[in-house]
């Protein structure tokens, strides 16, 4: 009786596993869907050339997207960088074209790599200032990234009073001639983007899972009383994460500036969207705490393969739209699905362990 | 009993319940309870923290459905599904933590979600405002309908909540401790107003700790032990040591036996703590206190009486309070948890959701939350060690769980409490801060976590813990520390009277109000 029973439940609870896992995996699923559609549906889209030249647009996003995670699993939200995107690539332009002038008919000019750096500074003080309105000054991340996202775009407007900074190709004599290869250059075979993606996803994952700074970030988003009632110092934990928004956003305007040797102030308009719209349909959840980033670029490259591909087939940029909404939309559902069935799951492993 | 039917005739039963259980998963809330809400009186209903109150409410209430046992009102069997289903029947209830809208008006209050329409649409605001008016007469209240919720003083908000009850025709008006958070004279006017309805012939249930205030306000009285009646009669002749006795009865809880060992030194001082309240006054008032090595200290009082409070100074989640604290004779300086974490001290919180844990990460993530840089070399986290940490730690603290990677609102209560103490001694505290730590957890798991605590100051470490609990603080403290108003009122010794107890936690306007009554 007992052991007939048993077997009676271990059928659909061994159904469910399944459901589960095909649910946590689902991304991935969908990503193989999109790929299997389009080498079917669109000519040459299984090329070389052509996964390179995805992946190059996928980046762009991913960059943007991985720094997103990381804001939206403490609870909070950064609508300001694409704004920020426009800003760097200014940064980027002015440094190039100009350098700092001091005065007195001095000007300090740099190379390549001071650029880069500086660049990115400029979007980690952006971060820095979102979090310190949100720390320091109580405000909504919403409101505080949404007031930057005008700030920001209004100041990379004001740098070249609106009009693009063109011809970026440096000058050898300040070792600036490379800059063009940020965003075009070639490594073992791979865009240089490419590489700087594949460093910055794994320093990302490695952050999340292996850190007590990924820890705390999940529990910020958590429980943000709990864990400061647990010792996490979740003002530092902010602190970072919008910086490291800014960081990414950086870098994006760094690639965007060298790939077209040009910086144009509205550079980056909705990309912040798009960033939102990978990340959750990677699994993160907007209401904190839960997200990773593997799951974050596999959704940049669903949302890439997904918009490429359409174009690729012809399909007009308005059904790409309702297309990429519609997917967002159905990755928020599944996921209300699966986080159901597996406190069920894990519900049901508690009551089988007290009896 | 006799005294009861001859009060019967002039009190009518309008609410009866009869056979009454609720049982939740692992605990029984409800053995068998039969109860009666008389007309025209106040219905008094007492007992301490889990011994059902709040279930049986619920149930009256519509906010829960009985397991078994039945309602009648007026003789007639009725089956409450939802809240509303209970206010058709007119039952209201004035919960604790009042339910309002703080930025709406009182008249928006009062009918909230059953605004008067006109032709089904629009809002008649006139009709709003002049039935609330009418019942502000009928409360003696001088509140404008049109003032902003927010605005009014708490007592003020609580009449506001009763008029609720009353624009639904309530003919049962449950008050669940409605006088923790008045002033004496708010009590006073809230007195008026129940002494008005039961002229009106309202009845009233009544919960309260305070124990003068039932005996002066009730004329029926019934207390409840860990889900069962354990005295029901008219107020006639009740004093506080008979309700006492049938609070607490003869039989005890599980506490484990005190395992005799010496006193270390004094491990913790907090000298002339002040923590100031919004509007004047002090939550913590000047507080000073000592513990040593093994010692457990039980800070019992009332809601409100400023122990959690206090707990929260020593944790730096009170910037503006003043006065000091030292561990180990050196002073604590750091502004952060962390930084009292760092130095001995751990809180276990009263409010485990809330306060204590992450629900959605895993019990391993949450039982090591406050002791990552044990597995931490530079930045990178040992993740080896730190499974092996939470393993040791969920065994040492009996948690049962199927794997420590489930999520942790997969638990139960007592196994989230277990979580939350192991994660607070995962940190090697000298001083452990326990804010209720039986709260809403199964008579099992409390015996449990009592014979930790007391293994745990077997071990030298210091624990102040805080209850509401007067069995609980009077079988597990070695030294009773008595919190009313802020301020420390009494302190007792290992084998302390549970009337002196109760007296010393009464804040002191109730006090002299009830001069007269206390014997």
């Amino acid at each position: 009786m007992s052991l007939m029973s048993e077997s009676a439940m271990a059928t659909p609870r061994s159904n469910t596993n399944w459901l589960l896992l095909l649910l946590k995996a689902r991304t991935f699923v969908a990503l193989l869907l999109v790929l299997a559609f389009f080498s079917v549906m669109a000519p040459n889209f299984l090329s070389t050339a052509n996964a390179i030249l995805v992946s190059k647009h996928v980046a762009i996003n991913a960059f943007l997207a991985i720094g997103m995670t990381f804001v939206i699993i403490t609870g909070g939200i950064d609508l300001s960088v694409g704004s920020v995107v426009g800003l760097t690539s200014m940064v980027a332009g002015w440094l190039v074209l100009n350098g700092i002038d001091v005065g007195l008919g001095w000007s300090i000019q740099f190379n390549t790599f001071e650029i880069a750096a500086l660049v990115c500074l400029a979007g980690i003080f952006v971060g820095w200032i979102n979090g310190i309105l949100i720390t320091r000054f109580n405000v909504a991340p919403f409101i505080a990234t949404l007031g930057m996202l005008y700030v920001a775009r209004g100041a990379a407007l004001l740098f070249s009073g609106g009009r693009t900074f063109p011809n970026l190709n440096g000058n050898p004599e300040y070792g600036s001639h490379t800059f063009p290869l940020i965003g075009t250059g070639n490594f073992l075979g791979l865009p240089v983007m490419i590489w700087m993606l594949i460093a910055v996803a794994l320093g990302a994952s490695y952050i999340a899972s292996r850190t007590p700074l990924g820890r705390q970030i999940y529990a910020t988003g958590g429980n943000e009383r709990g864990a400061a009632l647990s010792g996490v110092r979740v003002n530092r934990v902010k602190m970072f994460v919008y910086m490291f928004a800014g960081l990414m956003a950086a870098i994006v305007g760094l690639i965007i500036a060298s790939q077209l040797r040009a910086a144009h102030p509205a550079t980056g308009e909705f990309f912040e969207l798009n960033a939102i719209a990978a990340a959750v349909l990677g699994g993160t959840s907007m209401s904190g705490g839960r997200g990773r980033i593997v799951g974050t670029i596999i959704g940049a490259f669903v949302i890439g393969i997904l918009s490429d591909g359409l174009v690729m087939m012809g399909v007009s940029s308005f059904w790409q739209m309702v297309v990429k909404g519609l997917v967002i939309i159905a990755a928020v559902v599944i996921d209300q699905a699966q986080s159901r069935l597996q406190a069920r799951v894990a519900l049901a492993q508690e009551v089988a362990l007290s009896k | 009993m006799t005294l009861a039917r001859k009060n019967g005739e002039a009190h009518p039963i309008g609410l009866t319940i009869r056979g009454a259980t609720k049982v939740y998963p692992g605990t029984v809330a409800l053995k068998d309870v039969d109860f009666d809400i008389r007309m025209g009186a106040v219905n008094v209903l007492v007992g301490e923290n889990g011994a059902g109150k709040s279930t049986l409410m619920k149930v009256i209430a519509g906010v829960e459905t009985l397991t078994s046992g039945e309602i009648n009102i007026n003789g007639r069997p009725v089956t409450f599904r939802t809240k509303d289903d209970a206010v058709t029947n007119g039952i209201g209830i004035v919960f604790q933590e009042l339910d309002l809208f703080p930025d709406m008006s009182v008249s928006e209050n009062v009918f909230m979600a059953r605004e008067p329409l006109r032709f089904g649409i629009d809002i008649d605001q006139a009709l709003v405002e002049e039935r609330t008016r009418e019942l502000m007469q009928r409360l003696e209240q001088d509140i404008d309908p049109d003032t902003t919720l927010g605005h009014l003083r708490i007592g003020q908000q609580q009449v506001v909540e009763i008029a609720k009850a009353l624009a639904q025709d309530a003919k049962i008006l449950i008050l669940d401790e409605p006088t923790s958070a008045l002033s004496a004279a708010e009590v006073e006017v809230l007195f008026r107003i129940i002494d008005e309805l039961k002229a009106q012939g309202v009845g009233i249930v009544y919960i309260s700790h305070r124990l003068e205030e039932l005996i002066r306000v009730g004329d029926y009285i019934t207390v409840l032990r860990d889900g069962e009646i354990t005295g029901s009669r008219s107020m006639e002749g009740v004093d506080i040591p008979w309700i006492v006795q049938a609070m607490i009865g003869g039989k005890s809880k599980d506490f484990s036996q005190f395992i005799a060992h010496e006193f270390g030194k004094e491990v913790f001082r907090a000298e002339d703590i002040a923590l100031p309240k919004m509007g004047g006054g002090f939550m913590v008032d000047h507080v000073s206190l000592t513990v040593r090595a093994g010692e457990i200290l039980g800070l019992y009082g009332l809601m409100g009486a400023g122990r959690s409070e206090f707990l929260e100074c020593i944790m730096a989640q009170h910037p503006e309070a003043k006065g000091r604290f030292f561990v180990d004779d050196a002073e604590l300086r750091e502004k952060h948890v962390s930084g009292r974490i760092a130095r001995g001290i751990a809180l276990v919180p009263e409010d485990r959701k809330r306060d204590g844990l992450v629900q959605i990460m895993s019990v391993r993530e949450n039982i090591t939350l406050s002791s990552l840089s044990q597995f931490t070399t530079v930045f990178h986290l040992n993740l080896r060690k730190e499974v092996a940490r939470a393993a040791e730690f969920i065994k040492r603290m009996t948690v049962k769980v199927a794997s420590p990677g489930n999520p942790i609102s997969s638990l139960s209560g007592g196994n989230q409490q277990k979580v939350v103490i192991g994660k607070a001694l995962m940190t090697g505290p000298k001083v452990l801060l326990m804010d209720e730590p039986s709260r809403g957890i199964d008579v099992g798991a409390k015996a449990e976590i009592y014979h930790k605590m007391r293994d745990l100051a077997a071990e030298g470490i210091g624990i102040i813990f805080v209850t509401s609990d007067l069995e609980e603080v009077l079988a597990l403290s070695d030294r009773i520390i008595v919190m009313a108003d802020g301020r420390i009122s009494g302190e007792f010794g290992k084998n302390a009277k549970a009337a002196d107890v109760i007296a010393a936690a009464t804040p002191a306007n109730a006090r002299s109000r009830n001069k007269d009554l206390v014997s």
